[in-house]
Order: C-alpha cells, then sequence, then structure tokens
C-alpha cells in the first residue's frame, strides 16, 4: 500500500488512533474488574443474590441494585417504546414533508438534553404531579392500591417516578433507529401491498414493519442499554433504597445511582471494591446489550443495502 | 397476506384509527420536550441575569450570587477534553474512513459504538481509580481527561460518515494529479469533509457538557474561581446536582438559571449542526 | 484549535442568551481573591457546611486565602482524607479506631469546631404548634412500628393537635453521613429495639423511608413531600423555615432545638475534658433540664504530620481565626460556638500540628 515514507508515516498514525478505541475499552474494563475483585472474591455469588447492604458490618449485596436497574429499564421501554415506533411510522410513511424534519429534530433533541437537565425537571414537576395526582388516581380512584403493585404511601420518589423519566429518555434513542431502518424498508415492499389492496396500515403492519423487526428490536435493545447506565436524573428520583419492593411507589435503587451516591464517601476499601462491583456488574450487562444491539441493527441496514 | 373475510369498511376504519393513533404518538412524544422547554425558559428566565455569569456562589443563605466559576470550569473541561478527544477521534475515523475492511477497521467501528453506550458512571470510576487515586487529589485535568475518552467513540464514528460522503472522484483526481496518498488523505480529503467534521466535534462537545456522572469523583467541584489543572474545579452540570437537591429557594432558582444555559448550548450547537449538515450534503432526508 | 473555536461558540452563545459575558467574571473574581487557584482543600460533613461555607468565604475576603469545602458527606471526609485526595476532613461522627488506624497519612487528629444539633423535622400543615416526641417514638417512627400520623401514641403527647389520618413518609440519609451518626447514637441510647436492629453508625440499614443525599437532601425531600418525617441539622431546618419537633431529654423535658440547649448538653461533657483528649466525645441524651438531647460537636479532622510547611502554615491559621473570629458567626447560623475555654484549649492544642512527612 504504502509508496512514500510520508504514507507509511501517516498510515501509522492514524493506525496508533484506531487502536485507541480497543485499548481505551480494554483498559476500562480491566481497571474496574482488578478493582471489584476483592468484593467478588469476599462475597461470591451471594454478591448478585443478596439484599444485605451493612457499612456497620460490612456485608454488602447488589440483588436490590440490580432488580431497581433492571425493573426501571424494562418499565422505560414499555412506556416508550409504543410511542417511539409510532413516532417513526408516522414519520417515515405518512407525515408530510414539511413536518418531517422538525418532528424528528425535536424527538432528537430529547437526547441531546443532559441527565442533570431531567433530573431537576423530574424534581420540580415531574414528581409533584405524580405524587398528587398520578399515584392517588391509580391507587384511589383505579382501585389498584391492594394490588401489590401500587401499594404503600405515595412519597413521589420511586420505582415509578425512575421509569417515566427513563422512558422520556429512551424515547429518541429508539425512534431514531426505527426511524432509520424503516426509511431502509425498499419502496417495492410499500408499492407490493398497496398494489394487492392493501389499506395503508395493512400495508404498515404486514409488508414494512416485519421488513425492518429486527433493526426495530436492535433500537429497543439500545435503548435498553441507555436505560440500564442512566445515572444522575435516576439518582435524583427513585429515592435511594436498598431494597426490593413489589410496589413501584416504593423507592428503590440502581447500579448507576448507588455508584454516584456512595462511592465518594465509602471508607472501607471493602465498601469502595463493592461498588466497584456494582460497575463492573453495570459494564457487562451494558456491553452485552450494546454488542446484541449493534448487531441487530447492523444486519438490517447491510440487508438494507 | 390479506384476510378477504373482514369487511372492506372494517378495514377502512382501522386504518383511519391506527393512522390517528400514530399522529398522537408522535404529539405525545414531543410534549415532553415542550413541557421541559417552557418550565427551563419560565424558571430559568426570570433568575438569569448579568450576575448570573459574573458572580461566585454566595454562602448558604445569602441572596444574589451566580455560577461564574462552573460557566468557566465547565469551558476548562470542555478545552481539555476535546484536546484529547478531537485528535483521537479525527485520528480513528480517518483510518476507518481510508481502510473500511481490514479486521482492525470492523472491531475498531463496532468497539466504538459499544464504547458509545458506556455508562457514563462506569467513566466515572474508571477515571477516579486511574487517575485520581495514583496522583492523590481531584483535579480538573481527570475530569477533563474522562470526558474526552467519552468524546472519542462519538467523533470517530461521526468523522468517518462523513469522510465517507467525499466523493471518490475528488480523491482520485487528486491521486492523478501526483499527490502522495497522505496528502490526498489531509489536504484534499479531509479539508472537503472538515464542515461536518467539526459538526460532528460540536455535537459531540455539546453532549459532553451536560455530563456530570463522570465529573462526580473527578473535578469533585469548587465554589472559588479556578482554572488550575491540577486542582479540583466547578462545572455547570455538578454545581446543577448540587443546587438541585439543596432546600434553597435560592439555590433552586440558580439551578434553573444553570440548566437554561446548558440547554441554550446544547440548543445553538444542534441547531447549528444541522444548518451545516443541510447546506453541504443536500436539503432533504436524514 | 478546535478547542479554542469551541471555547469561543461557547462564549458567544453563553453571550448571546444571556447578555452576560463570562469573562468579566475574570475581574470580579481576581477583585475578589489576589491569587487565582485554591490554597486548601477539603471534604465532608454536610451538617456544618452552612457555617463552613461562611467562614471559608469571609476568610478568603479578609486574607486572600481560598480554602474549597465540597459538603459529601461525613463518610466521603473520612475516605477522602485517608486517601489523602483532601488536605483535611470534617465528620460529626468521630472516626473509628479502624478508621484512624486505615489513614494512609499517619496520625489522625479531631478538632471540635462547633456544637450543632440534629432535629426531627415534618412537613404537616395542619400542625401548628411544634410536634412533642419522645425517644421511643422517633425510634418507633423510624423504626416503621408507627406508620399513621394520627397513631394514638402520637397522640397521646400532642393534645390538642390536629393530626391528620396520613402516612408517615420517613427521609434518611442515602449516603455515610456524621448526622445520621448523632441521631443513631442517639436512638441506640434511647431504645432498645433500635440497638438491636439498625443499631449505631453513618449509614444503617434503615427498615423504612427513602434516601436523599446530604443534610440537603432530606430537607429538600421533606420540604416538598407532604406528610414526610427526617431529621437534619438545626440550620438546615431552621435556613429552610421547617419545623423542629420539642425532644424530651433524660430529665425528662420536651426541649426545643436553641442554641441554649446545645450548650447545655455540652457544659458537663466539656467540663471533664483534659487537654491530652482526643475529643471524641458523644453528648447524646445528655443530663440536666434543660439540654437538648440530639446535640452534637463537629469535627475537622487533621493529619498530625503536614508534610508540607506551606499548607500546614495556612491550616493552623485558619483554625486559629476560626477558634478566635469565627466562632461569633456561628450563633446566626444556629450553631452553638465552643464554650471559651475549651477554644483557647484546642487553639494552644494546634501546635501538635508539625510540618513534618508523615511516620
Amino acid at each position: 500500500m504504502g509508496s512514500t515514507p510520508g504514507d507509511r508515516i501517516y498510515r501509522l498514525v492514524t493506525t496508533a488512533f484506531a487502536w485507541a478505541v480497543p485499548l481505551l475499552l480494554g483498559l476500562i474494563a480491566l481497571e474496574v474488574v482488578v478493582a471489584a475483585w476483592p468484593a467478588f472474591r469476599t462475597f461470591g455469588l451471594d454478591f448478585l443474590t443478596s439484599s444485605q447492604w451493612d457499612e456497620v458490618r460490612g456485608n454488602f449485596g447488589a440483588a436490590p441494585m440490580i432488580y431497581g436497574t433492571v425493573v426501571s429499564s424494562v418499565l422505560a421501554l414499555a412506556l416508550a417504546t409504543p410511542l417511539a415506533l409510532g413516532v417513526a411510522v408516522f414519520l417515515s410513511e405518512f407525515a408530510p414533508t414539511w413536518l418531517r424534519q422538525p418532528v424528528a429534530f425535536l424527538v432528537d433533541l430529547l437526547a441531546a438534553i443532559p441527565s442533570v437537565v431531567y433530573g431537576l425537571w423530574g424534581i420540580f414537576v415531574l414528581l409533584p404531579v405524580l405524587r398528587e395526582q398520578v399515584m392517588p388516581f391509580l391507587a384511589d380512584t383505579l382501585g389498584l392500591r391492594h394490588t401489590p403493585f401500587f401499594s404503600g404511601a405515595a412519597y413521589g420518589p420511586s420505582m415509578l417516578a425512575a421509569a417515566v423519566i427513563l422512558g422520556i429518555m429512551v424515547l429518541p434513542y429508539i425512534s431514531a433507529v426505527s426511524r432509520e431502518v424503516l426509511m431502509a424498508v425498499p419502496r417495492s415492499q410499500r408499492e407490493a401491498a398497496l398494489a394487492l389492496g392493501a389499506t395503508k396500515w395493512e400495508m404498515i403492519r404486514d409488508a414494512v414493519v416485519p421488513y425492518a423487526r429486527s433493526g426495530i428490536v436492535g433500537g429497543i435493545i439500545l435503548g435498553l442499554g441507555r436505560a440500564l447506565g442512566e445515572t444522575m436524573a435516576v439518582t435524583m428520583l427513585i429515592g435511594n433504597r436498598h431494597e426490593i419492593s413489589s410496589s413501584l411507589f416504593a423507592p428503590g435503587y440502581t447500579l448507576a445511582s448507588v455508584i454516584a451516591n456512595e462511592f465518594a464517601e465509602a471508607t472501607s476499601a471493602l465498601h469502595t471494591s463493592t461498588l466497584m462491583a456494582c460497575g463492573a456488574v453495570l459494564l457487562a450487562v451494558t456491553l452485552v446489550v450494546n454488542v446484541v444491539a449493534r448487531w441487530l441493527v447492523w444486519r438490517v441496514s447491510r440487508e438494507g443495502r | 397476506m390479506q384476510r378477504t373475510a373482514r369487511s372492506l369498511g372494517l378495514r377502512r376504519a382501522t386504518n383511519a384509527v391506527m393512522l390517528g393513533v400514530m399522529n398522537v404518538a408522535a404529539l405525545v412524544a414531543v410534549l415532553p420536550l415542550v413541557f421541559i422547554l417552557w418550565h427551563l425558559a419560565r424558571e430559568g428566565a426570570s433568575s438569569l441575569s448579568a450576575d448570573f455569569f459574573t458572580r461566585m456562589p454566595k454562602p448558604v443563605g445569602e441572596a444574589g450570587g451566580g455560577m461564574a466559576n462552573a460557566i468557566a470550569g465547565t469551558l476548562v473541561l470542555l478545552g481539555i477534553a476535546s484536546l484529547i478527544g478531537l485528535p483521537v477521534g479525527v485520528g480513528a475515523g480517518l483510518y476507518l474512513a481510508e481502510q473500511r475492511t481490514t479486521r482492525l477497521a470492523v472491531a475498531v467501528r463496532f468497539l466504538a459504538d459499544v464504547l458509545n453506550g458506556l455508562p457514563s458512571i462506569v467513566m466515572g470510576i474508571f477515571a477516579w481509580q486511574f487517575l485520581v487515586r495514583p496522583v492523590g487529589h481531584f483535579s480538573a485535568a481527570a475530569g477533563g481527561i474522562a470526558l474526552g475518552a467519552m468524546m472519542i467513540p462519538l467523533v470517530t464514528r461521526t468523522t468517518e460518515e462523513m469522510i465517507r460522503l467525499v466523493p471518490v472522484s475528488l480523491r482520485e483526481a487528486a491521486l492523478a494529479l501526483g499527490y502522495t496518498r497522505w496528502r490526498t488523505s489531509l489536504a484534499i480529503v479531509l479539508r472537503t469533509a472538515l464542515p461536518g467534521i467539526v459538526t460532528g466535534a460540536l455535537v459531540a462537545v455539546a453532549r459532553i457538557a451536560g455530563e456530570t456522572a463522570p465529573l462526580l469523583f473527578t473535578a469533585f467541584g469548587n465554589q472559588f474561581w479556578s482554572l488550575a489543572l491540577d486542582q479540583p474545579v466547578s462545572a455547570l452540570p455538578l454545581q446543577i446536582f448540587a443546587y438541585a437537591i439543596s432546600p434553597y429557594d435560592e439555590w433552586h432558582r440558580l439551578a434553573w438559571a444553570g440548566a437554561l444555559v446548558l440547554i441554550a448550548l446544547v440548543l445553538v450547537i444542534s441547531l447549528l449542526s444541522r444548518l451545516v449538515t443541510r447546506s453541504r450534503f443536500g436539503g432533504s432526508g436524514d | 484549535m478546535h478547542a479554542r473555536a469551541l471555547t469561543a461558540l461557547a462564549i458567544a452563545t453563553i453571550a448571546a442568551c444571556g447578555g452576560g459575558d463570562p469573562r468579566s467574571g475574570d475581574t470580579a473574581a481576581a477583585s475578589a481573591a489576589a491569587s487565582s487557584s485554591v490554597d486548601l482543600n477539603g471534604a465532608g460533613a454536610t451538617f456544618p457546611y452552612p457555617i463552613y461555607s461562611k467562614w471559608f468565604s469571609d476568610y478568603a475576603t479578609a486574607t486572600g486565602v481560598k480554602i474549597n469545602y465540597q459538603s459529601i458527606g461525613s463518610g466521603g471526609g473520612i475516605k477522602q482524607l485517608s486517601e489523602q485526595t483532601v488536605d483535611f476532613g470534617a465528620t460529626d461522627g468521630p472516626m473509628s479506631d479502624a478508621e484512624l488506624a486505615n489513614a494512609k497519612g499517619g496520625m489522625v487528629l479531631h478538632f471540635p469546631t462547633v456544637l450543632g444539633a440534629d432535629v426531627v423535622t415534618y412537613n404537616l400543615p395542619e400542625v401548628t404548634t411544634p410536634l412533642r416526641l419522645t425517644g421511643a417514638l422517633v425510634a418507633d417512627i423510624f423504626l416503621g412500628k408507627i406508620t399513621r400520623w394520627n397513631d394514638p401514641r402520637i397522640a397521646a403527647e400532642n393534645a390538642g393537635a390536629a393530626l391528620p389520618a396520613k402516612d408517615i413518609l420517613v427521609v434518611h440519609r442515602s449516603d455515610g453521613s456524621g448526622t445520621t451518626y448523632i441521631f443513631t447514637d442517639y436512638l441506640t441510647t434511647v431504645s432498645k429495639a433500635w440497638g438491636a436492629g439498625p443499631g449505631k453508625g453513618k449509614s444503617v440499614q434503615w427498615p423504612v423511608g427513602l434516601g436523599g443525599k446530604g443534610n440537603e437532601g432530606v430537607a429538600g425531600a421533606v420540604k416538598q413531600t407532604p406528610g414526610a418525617i427526617g431529621y437534619v441539622e438545626l440550620a438546615y431546618a431552621n435556613q429552610n423555615k421547617l419545623p423542629s419537633a420539642l425532644i424530651q431529654n433524660a430529665a425528662g423535658t420536651f426541649v426545643p432545638p436553641t442554641i441554649a440547649s446545645i450548650t447545655a448538653a455540652a457544659e458537663g461533657a466539656v467540663a471533664g475534658l483534659a487537654s491530652d483528649s482526643d475529643y471524641r466525645v458523644s453528648i447524646v441524651n445528655a443530663p440536666g433540664a434543660g439540654a437538648y438531647p440530639i446535640a452534637s460537636f463537629t469535627w475537622l479532622l487533621v493529619y498530625e504530620q503536614q508534610g508540607d510547611a506551606a499548607k500546614r502554615e495556612k491550616l493552623v491559621d485558619f483554625m486559629k481565626w476560626m477558634y478566635d473570629s469565627g466562632q461569633q458567626s456561628a450563633s446566626a447560623l444556629d450553631y452553638a460556638p465552643l464554650p471559651k475555654a475549651l477554644a483557647t484549649q484546642l487553639t494552644a492544642r494546634l501546635d501538635r500540628v508539625k510540618a513534618g512527612a508523615p511516620r
């Protein structure tokens, strides 16, 4: 390839920069896992299943945080996915041309708002609404107080609050990816369906969405990856409590928010290592989720070309 | 595929209902943004004054004061982050665009996307372990490096995308004129793609400008005016976080104002980037 | 090159949306203090943060020496001091022997700075006179044994108060905190069930409630949540116009948290302090009719061997100022100043802080 010394140097330099990416990822994984090792060695698999979080006696388990991370993220997806798909289909199939750009821009802008601003808005706007309107409505008006999911006192900061804010935060990711893959569906698919006499809705349901399905799933999983690692907004709204509760009104905890809250003040080496272990678990889960999502999205965009 | 048993009327009705549902979904999805921006404007604008930009934070319970130090701190952090993230990201992006199919390129492209999805709090504990603990104190440098590391994958991918948009004919013309490969790459291809790359860089900066989690255990915060790289430094998102969870009304007002400034920064950059990319690469479609 | 362009753009953006220019902050800040970097870094307790932020601000104005203090919780203060990432720490729960042994910089000295109180604060718009609570009631509320505000046991102590039929929403600290240490120290003293359960510490396993970060976080949550109850340092309650419950003390009197009742709690403990004491003393549930039962010293944590002569000098100079002029601004912010004799004793003790290398 390289024909002159300049070319060789140039190639060497860009290659070195390219190596920075895998090296950085490797270094992060190594540092975090090494720092987390004492905790894994001390608690073993109990770390993942125990709900103890007792600094006085040096007992730590991450089960409530793992539970909180998964539940808040899954709920967020349940809230965001229908909306995101609605927006994506609206934009790709029948939005007037003049509306496409602005709506897409506005939805994408949701992704640009910093997490801490979501948290601020959540504390002063979302929490009062949840506490005074939504929670009483769910518990009393709909009479769900006696189900395990909507029982207990309405504090405001809760799993529900975290799920709502996360839902808003991951919506743009899901909708952007879905929009991309829907746009990549060949015209022939749509025309064939319409030619067979399908209504517009039937065309979308039977010809367009199935064609883009794995890309859409990829987008949803990408949103999941975002939700799992989201820190500030969740820390400000979830209530920070080391406990597994079935009620969505109860405060909870996530892996990311326990690190944010406790890392600067963990006095014992074991406590620090435990928080690093929370980081390691989070890192592992998000890596797997991201790899799966990327693979799904890539497959579609390649097929689409 | 079609169930012909269903009457045409029912199918038309379903069609109309579902189209309505899509419209509503689009509307509902935009609502949170409208609400957030409206509250920010209402709460933030009232406490946004010249003092906000020029004054230092006041002790608890004293009225007035501003976030001059946090704004300066954010600029310092973004400067350090750009110095690290931009060269590495652009270099890696060049590599990806030039060597599309080598095993390293495929791996880097994939890992850059994975790194993009890395939770920022993990970057924070990594930076503490790697930069703060060995050095022995919190510093602006550690915070800036953590943010710079977050920029690398973002800039890598946008650079690659932008360079790919440069027509092959341009490259071939330069080579035919006797340019060496590296000069072609830098003087012709990179220069042509530059506006797009700058835009991508701006978007990356806008995204990390609002990051809080990586700064919690690195930049740490500082209530004084400090531009020293080896000292803790304040930053807008850190200050917003501290003020938002505080019980003081005065601080809440400052938090809203800070959030408004942060959002304005992000908004302006997003709009700019959209204008640049649209004017360059054709008007329609994303 | 990009960085400069970006900075210019950021400045332009800020200027455009606010009409102010951050660069003029240079001049404002520069006039406020001659030197442009921070002289000392400290971190820790949120309990004394209001008074500390006043001290460090006043001290910077008076001398130009800038001391950056971040209120991250007492646990954080101890940790960062032990890791030597800060020049001094601050805590309201004294360091345990194990923690002292863990400190990387050698011997740590505890210097009391002021006296403060934990108050039990609540958000009950219906209740106009201060709530009266016994130690047992506070313990049972925080244990989750009493769940409604109109519980007969609360009503028995508060005849005539319009206690609502609301859930009690407990708010506690989510971070390692000296405020929690003082509170659980007190609850362990007055309630067997508490001692056998959560126990005493900077962070414990709370049976009920939600966590707020820092005194700020708890005060903020209580303020925004009708029906909430929490514990915060007195200054946080007063600053935010949050009510404080009267607590029944060891003598059986219901006492409000005031400068006088905090001082009364300290009197007995201070009288017996020898000058060679390590000053790690607890004054909860103090005897005396006027003593407020949930009071405590708060401490600065300083390495005996500083290792840096310039820093040592700045730190000791500040602390001398704190024991003299600083004490006068305590009462205005709801902290009880140290008794005169104790302040003198502690000023003399500063000679123990040396510039030598850590052993």
